[in-house]
């Protein structure tokens, strides 16, 4: 059981490099947001499961939790502060 | 049980391969926050429930706190995502990005 | 469209106070005020309880103390009117529409996998933005109906009026055309507005 946390950890981490194409490349700055919150969201999947690897998973749900809270305010203050500068969707599109 | 579990975190993860690769392929912002919010949010809650099952194997208090932990990051994940896809639109609408229609070019 | 909202505000709030000030005196208003706080110094209780692990006297009498505080300077919030006489039928019927929604969202869900790996998928999607009026009228009906909106992929809220205007973008005509439908009438019945 332990292989199969363990491959399905390294699958998970090879998918948050897939996304991180977006926050890289991405055209404009609301696109790097979705980028990052998705990355986010499947690291706190990745903390339970590397706690599950360790046994211990009493220490690692705390942390993952704390990176749930803090994903949402993140994505919350960069959307907030990001209203209010019109300028920067003015960055030529990527192609 | 094993065999629960394994069918759970393996449909988690199928869900989060779809999030992935459709931030990747969808034409603009607004389809894009389609796979991203919401695909991810599915993969969470199944790969989350096979994850608490597992950790109850040897049962006592200390495990049923933290599969109740891991029931609580559920909980949360469900509240947050909506309001977060919401703050990521409103700021893409208020900056004035027009929505991608079919036959344009992707961008 | 400041002032029609303004207007709005002002009719909600008074029917609320106006059952509050005739019965007149400060004992009932008191009596009223304590559902509130019991409910929210339970709930608090129960995630300290979660969240320490530990049952000894010391991290209990601590636990009861920061809650009794937190839930005193905060009840007003979680509970802005103070009648929730029906809460625990309120409760009742809103878990019953939870696995209606849990039906729901997987059923899109495989919607959007089979768009996102399908070869020809721009052929497939034809985003648009529908536009329809809600009937439901009280403010958390109409948050728990844009979430719901929102956690069903292929549509996502992208804007809520006070009144009830919705402006949704969908994915494609299939996600959006059910829209006002099933989902607002189950959304009636969770809360009561039928």
């Amino acid at each position: 059981m332990d292989n199969v946390f363990l491959y399905s950890g390294l699958y998970l981490a090879f998918l948050m490099l897939l996304s991180l194409y977006r926050p890289v490349f991405g055209p404009t700055v609301v696109d790097r947001m979705i980028g990052v919150n998705a990355i986010g969201s499947k690291t706190t999947v990745l903390l339970i499961l590397i706690g599950l690897i360790f046994h211990r998973v009493d220490m690692f749900v705390d942390i993952a939790l704390a990176y749930a809270m803090l994903n949402f305010l993140a994505v919350l203050a960069a959307s907030r502060y990001f209203q209010k500068r019109k300028g920067l969707y003015d960055e030529p599109p990527y192609r | 049980m094993d065999i629960i579990v394994c069918l759970l975190l393996f449909a988690g993860l199928f869900f989060f391969t779809g999030g992935a690769v459709g931030i990747l392929r969808f034409p603009d912002f607004y389809s894009r926050l389609h796979p991203a919010g919401k695909l991810d949010t599915l993969g969470a809650l199944l790969a989350m429930i096979g994850l608490a099952l597992f950790n109850l194997h040897h049962f006592s208090l200390g495990t049923l706190l933290t599969s109740l932990k891991i029931m609580l990051i559920l909980v949360f994940v469900f509240l947050a995502s909506p309001t977060a896809t919401h703050a990521i639109v409103d700021a893409g609408v208020r900056a004035g990005l027009a929505p991608w229609t079919k036959g344009e070019e992707r961008r | 469209m400041a002032s029609q909202d303004q207007e709005n505000l002002d009719d909600k709030a008074s029917p609320g106070s106006g059952d509050m000030t005739p019965p007149g005196p400060a004992a009932r208003q008191r009596r009223l005020f304590a559902y509130p706080f019991i409910v929210t110094f339970i709930i608090m209780l129960g995630l300290w309880l979660i969240l320490s692990g530990r049952f000894d006297a010391f991290h209990l009498s601590l636990g009861l103390i920061s809650c009794a505080i937190v839930s005193y300077l905060s009840s007003d919030l979680l509970f802005a009117s103070p009648k929730i006489t029906g809460l625990l039928r309120q409760w009742g019927r809103f878990i019953r529409y939870v696995p209606w929604l849990m039906l729901e969202i997987i059923k899109a869900n495989l919607h959007v996998t089979y768009l996102v790996f399908h070869p020809r998928m721009m052929e497939l999607i034809d985003p648009r933005i529908v536009k329809f009026r809600s009937k439901l009228k009280s403010d958390l009906a109409l948050v728990t109906f844009a979430n719901s909106i929102t956690l069903t992929p292929g549509t996502i809220t992208v804007y809520v009026s006070l009144d009830g205007d919705f402006k949704v973008h969908a994915i494609d005509k299939a996600s959006g055309d059910p829209l006002p439908g099933a989902m607002e009438a189950n959304i009636a019945k969770a809360f009561g507005e039928v």
